[in-house]
């Protein structure tokens, strides 16, 4: 199973994801140019990641322009065919303006940036992205946006409740979601949800960011672990029939 | 020669910034009078900004040797330290404090864009910004305002371009009420042997010019830097450049892979005073000429002069060198990141830079006579005691009332600007991008930001306490580089090199002169001691507002910005406190007498006191023995004590842990002394009960002073027997003051 990440202009965080999984993890990984519309390879049992940044300056609205490169077209296929996409921060927002993801994500409640550490509740433990995650474990990781308030209208978030699209909400350190939590002022408390097929997962905070010992966290390695564990599985079952 | 305007008089020369001795320079090296796109050319590349002609003499006199600097000071863009394994350093800190006085946010944004730019252009990416920023009074409306758009421009910037912002300080003084200051620092890794340099050389080779478009923004930006802020000031919002980090971002990515074809002679980014200062500099230092076309170079609108194409502060610009021949190279690249990428001209062998627009020359001058260290003018000014010193003689200790309880005394302390935490400030920076920030949860007195491809780790700091270096410059600054190096030692690592910012008033102001020459003698003092040799920086005068006829310089203030090594990732320390039943030592000698404190100026209204006790070699024992506990992995803890006192050093330690203390001044000392007196050369350690014996041994060895103060608990706070509280009640009034000031309607 081999990664890609897309690189649009002023993505920013596409180094650290590359690092996560190709130097921490020892996982092929390969840059997607957004001009190019080759997916380099990629078949169903890989997976494809939209890092964070700001794609083309988050100018008009962030992610807004980043849908009409030439790669996204890709991306939407290979998510059809059911490979996997993993959108973090600007890559969530890239996510929902290409409609592979319900909802927008807005202006933080505060009109500023945050960039602080942040707890995480997890919300479905069945997911590629979230299977390894132990029930009522509370993860870490640090959060940096500030278009991070994550909106939909009242249909779309029943719909994401009873498919059970919501994979993370933000707590407290003991895993309690109040008002307080809410750090950006998301519906639901929202941080990251997944679509109904479960292999398209957008989320603002940054795994890649908690997933060495030296840098204070490593519980965003229970994501990528998911993932590869997901992959390996799905790899599997590509080869038994 | 030809210029369609009328030969420009000496009154135009002022105008621009020059004066008469300097009109008649120009008029000898040229042989002829300027036209007046020449005096142009010239009164930015003679500008305080540029030149340095009123510090240079000075500036040379700083230690700027070392066996790991790779380049002298001034030479290139930025200093470069050798960090072993292959692997080098750039850094540097740069000013931008006129533009942020009048427009914040861009002010401050393209600050952060012009200092990444500096580490880029030679060859080494950008992996952390720090800051160190100066505002007026907060109770000021207008005060708050600038705070706001500062840090947001930084953050904007800093945030986009994908470089963390780490570190930095931030002071409020009335000194500063119109005339902020915004330093901005950038630190970059390079591998050794692919750096860059801002040279040119081949006679033939082109030159391009890369990345934006040039625009009539921040026309006359460096002179407008080197000239009192007045109320007509606003005027000249012209000379405020805007900044666009997104264009920043492809043209840091497009300049790393263009160095990295190995065809790039020399490149230089566009900062103060746009493609004159790169064509001049560039050329003086290969000793080449070049035939530049002004017609060639991208333009945001039409029918522009030569002189506002020429003086272009427009931001993400780089001028660049190329061999003959391998132009298609480049084009492919800038062309990649959707960039401009324009020929504009030719190195040739004259000397001279000759300025074409429309086929006609427009300008011929000699870059060897343009730049700092060839024709540039280098002035040693008066200096003067200053008169405000004499207050220092009625300074009366005997007088400072003692109060009776500490903790009301504390709380307004840690309620106050310059104490409280700037967590609404850092939190809105992006301190995690590059997953190179250790100190994401644990925080240490500098920024320790990890390098992929090694152990080693950079510990990044800014420092200066300006109100001492106003009350004493020379031991001031001598404390500014001492604390810097405390705070790197402190975080486990090793003071290598500085950088430095030097804000000051006007160099004609004799007073303000003798503050600088003192500044410097002391910098470079402390340097020499410590060896840690000055890489470069810039100097920023003219930091006073005139105001109702009078002259309010600014407290003068040479920032350090200084970088450490710490050696391997088991060498870090972190200054929260880390377990209850620890014991808190106090390392260093306790205060004897009152100097200038927090203190003292909040609490008894004292402004000018005697600057805190100091002492080179006593702060070097400091170091020597946290060094030592460091290598012997005894500490739990370490956190320097600086503004504030002893005091407050041990809370910032327990509000970081969540944990609580019962400490005790030693018996007969004066309680508010003791804790709140700001004497330098000392740190708080926590250590664990077991290893009190060994820790204790390794201080009597090197003999260092220490008072064992008491111990670590779990959340209750006991002061020589007085009832803090709980922890959590500290929590909110430190974290929150700033957020609460910065959101008040008036």
């Amino acid at each position: 199973m081999k990664f890609g990440v897309v690189v649009f202009p002023g993505s920013n965080c596409d180094d650290d994801i590359i690092h996560v999984l190709g130097s921490v993890l020892n996982r092929p990984v390969t840059k997607l140019w957004h001009k190019s519309a080759s997916l380099q390879g990629l078949g169903p049992a890989d997976c494809i990641i939209i890092p964070g940044g700001f794609s083309y300056g988050d100018y008009l609205r962030a992610g807004a322009i980043a849908q009409f490169s030439p790669i996204m077209k890709s991306v939407q296929r290979f998510a059809a065919e059911g490979g996997i996409v993993f959108g973090i921060c600007n890559g969530f927002q890239i996510l929902c303006e290409a409609g592979l993801l319900p909802g927008v994500l807005l202006r933080n409640k505060n009109q500023r940036f945050i960039s602080k550490n942040i707890y995480l509740k997890t919300q479905n433990y069945a997911t590629p992205l979230t299977k390894l995650i132990q029930p009522d474990q509370v993860l870490r990781m640090p959060i940096a946006h500030a278009d991070g308030r994550y909106y939909a209208d009242s249909a779309t978030l029943k719909r994401l409740k009873d498919q059970n699209q919501i994979l993370f909400q933000y707590c407290d350190a003991s895993g309690q979601v109040t008002d307080q939590t809410n750090i950006n002022g998301s519906c639901e408390h929202i941080a990251g949800i997944c679509n109904r097929e479960q292999n398209v997962f957008g989320m603002m905070p940054h795994p890649e960011r908690a997933s060495e010992a030296r840098l204070g966290s490593t519980d965003g390695m229970y994501l990528f672990q998911s993932l590869l564990a997901s992959t390996l599985a799905s790899a599997d079952r590509a080869i038994s029939c | 020669m030809s210029d369609t305007l009328a030969l420009p008089s000496v009154d135009t020369a002022i105008k621009l910034g020059l004066n008469q001795e300097e009109f008649e320079k120009i008029k000898n090296i040229l042989g002829r009078d300027p036209n007046f796109t020449e005096l142009s050319i010239f009164s930015v590349m003679w500008s305080e900004h540029c030149s340095y002609k009123n510090s240079i003499k000075w500036l040379k006199t700083l230690p700027r040797d070392g066996k790991k600097l790779l380049v002298g000071a001034g030479e290139e863009n930025a200093g470069l330290v050798d960090l072993g394994d292959g692997l080098a350093c750039a850094f540097k800190i740069e000013s931008h404090n006129h533009p942020s006085a009048l427009e914040p946010y861009q002010g401050a944004a393209t600050g952060v864009g012009g200092i990444h730019r500096d580490i880029f252009t030679m060859g080494a990416r950008p992996i952390a910004a720090l800051n160190s920023l100066r505002f007026g009074a907060l109770s000021r409306k207008h005060t708050r305002k600038l705070v706001d758009g500062v840090v947001r421009g930084i953050g904007d910037y800093g945030n986009c371009l994908g470089v963390p912002t780490v570190g930095g300080e931030c002071y409020f003084d009335e000194s500063y009420n119109q005339n902020i200051l915004v330093n901005a620092m950038s630190a970059g890794i390079v591998k050794i042997g692919q750096t860059a340099s801002a040279i040119a050389l081949g006679v033939g080779n082109p030159v391009l010019i890369v990345g934006s478009a040039t625009g009539k923004d921040g026309i006359h930006g460096a002179t407008f830097a080197s000239a009192d802020l007045t109320e007509d000031s606003a005027d000249d919002l012209p000379a405020v450049q805007v900044g666009d980090p997104f264009q920043e971002k492809l043209l840091l990515e497009a300049t790393l892979e263009a160095i990295k074809t190995g065809k790039l002679i020399g490149v230089q980014d566009m900062g103060a005073a746009g493609i004159t200062c790169s064509t001049s500099e560039m050329s003086a230092k290969g000793k080449v000429g070049m035939e530049i076309h002004l017609d060639l170079v991208p333009t945001r609108q039409a029918h522009m002069e030569a002189f506002e194409i020429l003086l272009s502060e427009s931001q993400e610009r780089m001028l660049m060198v190329i061999e003959k021949g391998s132009e298609s190279l480049f084009f492919d690249i800038f062309d990649k990141w959707d960039l401009e990428c324009a020929q504009i001209g030719t190195v040739t062998d004259t000397g001279r830079l000759e300025f074409f627009q429309n086929g006609k020359i427009v300008a011929d001058v000699p870059a060897w006579d343009l730049v700092l260290g060839g024709g540039a003018p280098v002035y040693d000014r008066p200096t003067k005691v200053p008169e405000y010193l004499k207050k220092l003689d009625q300074f009366a200790a005997q007088h400072i009332s003692h109060p009776n309880h500490l903790k009301p005394i504390f709380l307004g302390l840690i309620r106050s600007p310059n104490i409280a935490s700037k967590k609404w400030i850092f939190e809105q920076y992006d301190s995690t991008v590059r997953t190179n920030s250790v100190n994401t949860l644990h925080k240490s007195d500098s920024a320790v930001i990890r390098i992929k491809s090694s152990d080693k780790a950079l510990c990044l700091t800014t420092d200066c306490n300006s109100a001492y270096v106003y009350l004493d410059p020379y031991t001031g600054t001598q404390i500014a580089v001492a604390e810097a190096a405390r705070n790197i030692v402190c975080s486990g690592g090793t003071p290598v090199a500085i950088t430095n910012c030097l804000n000051f008033g006007n160099p004609y102001n004799p007073e303000v002169y003798w503050q600088f020459t003192q500044a410097i003698q002391g910098m470079g003092d402390a340097c020499r001691f410590f060896d840690t040799p000055v890489t470069g920086g810039n100097v920023s005068f003219y930091n006073q507002t005139i105001l109702d006829d009078q002259t309010i310089p600014i407290y003068p203030t040479p920032t350090i910005g200084m970088m450490g090594i710490l050696d391997h990732p088991d060498q870090l320390i972190t200054l929260d406190f880390k377990n209850a039943s620890d014991i808190i030592l106090m390392l260093g000698d306790a205060p004897h007498a009152f100097s200038y404190s927090e203190y003292l100026r909040i609490f008894h209204k004292i402004r000018y006191a005697p600057v805190p006790r100091f002492e080179l070699e006593a702060e070097k024992k400091l170091h020597d023995i946290i060094h030592l506990l460091n290598q012997n992995q005894l500490l739990q803890s370490a956190h320097d004590i600086s503004e504030g006192g002893s005091l407050t050093s041990i809370m910032e330690s327990a509000i970081a842990a969540d944990l609580g203390f019962q400490i005790a001044s030693p018996e007969g000392s004066r309680s508010d002394l003791f804790f709140f007196n700001e004497d330098q050369g000392r740190a708080i350690i926590s250590v664990k009960t077991e290893d009190l014996d060994s820790v204790l041994k390794h201080i009597e060895e090197l003999d260092v002073s220490y008072i064992k103060l008491g111990q670590v608990t779990n959340g209750q706070i006991t002061v020589n027997n007085e009832n803090f509280g709980n922890i959590n009640e500290w929590k909110i009034p430190y974290n929150q003051y700033l957020k609460e000031i910065m959101h008040q309607e008036n």
